[in-house]
């Protein structure tokens, strides 16, 4: 299997776990990306303040629709960060970069970078071993996590001794992502979003030589 | 079942009385919702679970062995991977705790909390926690315990236990959700599944956020690096390990495994198994205590208790030990007949399905364990997809053959078992059987009043009679008519053959005898010998021409012992394998062909492991030859045969397919031949070579219900499979049912009588 067969197989089997696959051919490009992701997204759904929120008829009027979208960053470093601040203030999004225990209730979208892609479920590997980029992929309503395609293996067996090495450092949080948040506990019927985000967002990063 | 009385009836001492347990059965079977749910469940398992597999390098059988062989070896070291765990863990800043029993392991968690100043938990799903009833435990404490997993949170709050061991809540439709959620949020919410699971959400959010505790399971705990591995699809274990400051895991001690490589060989099986999913959405690795802003030290307090509770005696118990290998999938509920019927309360005390039955044994006593772990068919669907490789159904007779040995063996059953070790009386009593029935046989071959031993609720399908002269009686005229034909098709096959090459007498040549024991089995003797004067005219009609087949049949042989085996009566059972291998020896057989597929797989599997360390090679040489039927024709040559007959007209009498009377017929597979023995095409290819129609019946491996002494211990179960796969064959406007076992005949036949189908059902000798 060449690079590009590993890709292909990644992008399709994260498309049958309902993950958006995006690819970008720079950083710019990419951070694009994810805030139109934002920008289209409906507003939260649960906001910060402790007031009602509606979850009962068909009013979704939200109230955080009034507050303007949230959007986190936490692993990027000062440059994608810059490129991304411009990008948020120009599209009226409040940016954030940490205390995210504070907005607990939800976030628009949480942008972080992954270690890895295994092809053969379609999962992101993501060493969360900060608090802040572990409530990023958990509490955001949306999760866009950045992939360079050279980051891809075929399977985990494949990649053990990487994993071993991320996953037996003390205090260490490695996660496997494989799709959004999801269950089948009311009558068996697939329902998103019942913890964590209710979409995922992967972006490729083009690392590899054709 | 009404709120609150689960918990309470299931902690009582003494266990539930059958009735009592019968009659929830009944109410199970009445409520319409479980039944439909349970059924598409069922259906639509088997599809995923097989897309799930499809796409893999290595198969699933091979790749399941793996397993099983990483957690046996798991399992051998366990106690060395604990200290190497322990101090991997340690040397990390995790406190492990050992929990002997179940009561410390809870008194460990509650102590925690008091020593942590924790009021708040929340918890992620654990079955583990649920062995211990640790949320009643915690409750009494005065804690305040959230279950976050969906359906754990609403099993809770109808102080329930959970019905799956992965769907805790599948019992349950979306209006009960909605009137549950409905009285939690003090609002009225809609039946609507999307936005019902958005209630959650939001509720169980603002619980996270205030708890100072958090309480997960752990699905791999591995030694080398102190690494604890969770698995879940909500992500609930993820906000659970990561919002509270103090974080428990609790796990037992048969999760470790020595290595990361390990885990992931197991979690490439594990979510494929349990919902047919590649991988489950989340898969969480924490080796130690991570990242807590709200701490002064900025890590979390991080625990973990290992409990006993009674496995490292399973680990040295040489039947048990395999029990360990379960990795919690939860499939063989997902495949269980009975399950798909009575949904997993009725099938489990806290774990459920066929490890429930077994496990429930060590974990919660004989007292719980008692009835449920009668209510299988032994039909073997589990252990085909058993993700830790155990005999389940085996140990599922082992326990029933315990609890008997310790609490005293019910009168009918001992009967049983004094009867069937002592062949003469045995024999004697279905002989004289034959003759009481008569004033209650009326014309017809089927019992409407059956003898007393048999309760009136087996009304649901006709039994047949015990036929007059049983087969032992007809064997020497079956055998002289037998010899005759093959002489014919001798002399013929001879001069054929002198005609073209000149050679010399096949008659004399060893290498064309075939010497067949035939084992008979109870059922074919005394109900239906004439499905085995069937079956021994096919096989002169079938082999090679210039094969001969000579016949014998042992008058010593008994019935197989799979009857007193499903009883519990283990003894009787070696017993009377004693007697069968004794009865065939000496015989220079090349086959023991039998025309009942629970007989060949018995004596094929259990009769080695009976009386294995008694006789020793004379068990295993006379396990190795028995065969079921249709092997034996398809092996033969009797198929190149088959066909020739049927494309030219030689008009010797032999070719009676060339007048059949065309007919659609359908197979039902038993699943001591598909999955006993794993003959699954042979039938059907002899069956598609008989010049009748065939059509395929959907889920022609599942079980009918029958399943010997659990029909008649649960026949209201027993119905209710039946009718289902009546109903499947029924589809397929089939005018007959072609099967290959006399129980299937007699639970099948009886029922399509009784319930007025319209096909016939024949054992494939009679239509062959
Ligand atoms: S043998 Fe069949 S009936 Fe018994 S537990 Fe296994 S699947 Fe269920
Ligand atoms: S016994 Fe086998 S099938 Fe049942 S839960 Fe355990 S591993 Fe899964």
């Amino acid at each position: 299997m060449t690079q590009m067969d590993i890709v292909t197989e990644f992008k399709k089997k994260t498309s049958m776990v309902s993950s958006m696959v995006h690819e970008a051919q720079s950083i710019q490009d990419a951070l694009e990306i994810a805030v139109s992701v934002c920008v289209k997204k409906s507003p939260a759904m649960m906001t910060n303040s402790s007031s009602e929120t509606p979850h009962t008829g068909d009013s979704d009027s939200r109230i955080s629709l009034m507050h303007g979208k949230t959007m986190a960053a936490l692993d990027l470093d000062e440059d994608k960060l810059k490129i991304l601040a411009k990008l948020c203030s120009d599209n009226n999004i409040d940016l954030i970069t940490e205390s995210l225990r504070n907005h607990g209730t939800g976030i628009d979208v949480g942008i972080t970078t992954a270690d890895y892609g295994i092809a053969d479920t379609g999962t992101l590997v993501v060493s969360s071993d900060s608090e802040e980029k572990r409530l990023a992929t958990m509490i955001s309503e949306i999760h866009v996590a950045l992939l360079l395609k050279s980051n891809i293996r075929p399977s985990a067996l494949a990649m053990c001794e990487e994993l071993e090495l991320l996953t037996s450092k003390p205090s260490s949080y490695t996660a496997f992502i494989t799709g959004p948040s999801r269950t089948a506990d009311i009558e068996r019927v697939l329902a998103i979003g019942v913890h964590g985000p209710l979409e995922l967002h992967i972006i490729l990063l083009d690392d590899i030589e054709k | 079942m009404g709120i609150d009385q689960t918990v309470e009836k299931k902690t009582e001492g003494g266990g539930e009385h059958i009735n009592a347990y019968k009659k929830r059965i009944n109410n199970a079977l009445s409520n319409d919702f479980l039944r439909s749910a349970m059924d598409k469940f069922a259906i639509a398992y088997k599809e995923s679970r097989k897309n799930a597999f499809a796409d893999m390098d290595t198969g699933v059988d091979e790749l399941i062995a793996e397993v099983a062989e990483l957690k046996k070896n798991a399992v051998m070291k366990n106690s060395e991977l604990l200290v190497q765990f322990r101090k991997k863990a340690e040397e990390c800043g995790i406190q492990v705790h050992m929990a002997a029993t179940a009561d410390e392991a809870n008194r460990i968690i509650a102590d925690i909390a008091k020593n942590s100043g924790s009021r708040k938990i929340i918890k992620s799903k654990s079955m583990t926690a649920e062995e211990t009833h640790l949320n009643h435990f915690l409750e009494k404490e005065n804690l305040d315990v959230t279950e976050t997993d969906l359906g754990e949170w609403i099993v809770q709050l109808r102080h329930e236990g959970p019905s799956h061991m992965v769907m805790p809540a599948i019992h349950l439709s979306r209006f009960q959700v909605a009137d549950l959620f409905s009285d939690v949020t003090g609002k009225n919410q809609d039946a609507e599944i999307e936005r019902l699971v958005k209630v959650a959400r939001k509720e169980l959010r603002s619980k996270f956020l205030e708890a100072d505790m958090g309480i997960t399971g752990a699905n791999f705990v591995i030694a080398d690096t102190g690494t604890i591995g969770i698995v879940t699809n909500e992500g609930n274990a993820r906000l659970a390990t990561t919002l509270p400051r103090v974080h428990v895991a609790l796990a037992g001690i048969d999760k470790l495994l020595p290595s990361l490589k390990d885990a992931l060989t197991v979690a490439k099986v594990l979510p494929r198994n349990a919902t047919g999913q590649r991988l489950t959405s989340y898969v969480t690795w924490i080796t130690g205590p991570s990242e807590c802003k709200t701490t002064p030290s900025g890590k979390r307090e991080m625990h973990i208790v290992l409990l006993d509770n009674g496995r490292s005696k399973i680990a040295s118990d040489p039947d048990f030990a395999q029990i360990l290998q379960c990795v919690r999938c939860g499939a063989c509920a997902n495949v269980c007949p009975v399950y798909r019927m009575v949904g997993g309360h009725q099938l489990g005390y806290i774990y459920i399905g066929a490890i429930g039955l077994i496990t429930t044994y060590f974990f919660h006593g004989a007292e719980n364990a008692k009835n449920i772990v009668q209510n299988c068919t032994n039909c073997g669907a589990c252990k085909a997809v058993c993700a830790g490789g155990i005999d389940l159904p085996r140990l599922i007779k082992e326990v029933h053959t315990r609890i008997q040995d310790e609490d005293g063996h019910p009168l009918k059953s001992l009967m049983l078992a004094k009867v069937l070790k002592n062949r003469k009386l045995f024999h004697g009593l279905l002989r004289a059987a034959s003759v009481a029935q008569k004033p209650v046989t009326g014309d017809t071959p089927y019992l409407r009043h059956l003898p007393m031993i048999f309760a009136k609720d087996h009304n649901f399908r006709r039994l047949p009679a015990i036929a007059k002269i049983p087969f032992r009686d007809r064997w020497e005229s079956i055998k002289k008519e037998h010899q005759s034909a093959e002489s014919i098709k001798a002399v013929a096959a001879t001069s054929e053959k002198s005609d073209q090459k000149n050679q010399k007498n096949v008659k004399d040549n060893d290498k064309n005898i075939i010497r067949v024991g035939i084992f008979s089995g109870c059922v074919q003797d005394f109900v239906y010998p004439e499905q085995l004067e069937a079956g021994i005219l096919a096989f002169s009609k079938y082999a090679q021409k210039d094969k001969k087949i000579i016949l014998e049949f042992p008058m010593g042989q008994s019935c197989c012992g799979l009857p007193a085996l499903s009883m519990g009566e283990k003894d009787a059972a070696k017993d009377v394998a004693i007697q069968n291998v004794n009865a065939f020896k000496g015989l220079k057989l090349d086959y023991i062909v039998t025309l009942c597929a629970s007989c060949a797989s018995h004596l094929k599997h259990a009769v080695p492991l009976l009386t294995g360390s008694i006789l020793g090679k004379s068990a295993t040489d006379f396990a190795e030859k028995v065969m079921p039927f249709s092997q034996f024709i398809y092996m033969t040559g009797g198929m190149d045969s088959l066909n020739a007959v049927d494309l030219q007209d030689s008009g010797n009498g032999q070719n009676m397919l060339k007048n059949i009377d065309r007919k659609k017929i359908t197979w039902h597979s038993p699943c001591h031949l598909c999955r006993g023995i794993g003959i699954k095409d042979e039938p059907k290819e002899i069956l598609g070579r008989t010049g009748h129609e065939f059509v395929k019946a959907d889920e022609e491996e599942t079980c009918c219900g029958f399943g010997g002494s659990f029909s008649v211990n649960f026949p209201a179960v027993s119905r209710e499979i039946l009718t289902r796969k009546l109903n499947d064959v029924e589809e397929t406007g089939a005018e007959i049912l072609v099967t290959e076992c006399p129980g299937c005949v007699m639970q099948l036949r009886g029922g399509a009588l009784n319930q007025n189908r319209s096909f016939k059902v024949v054992h494939l000798a009679e239509i062959i």
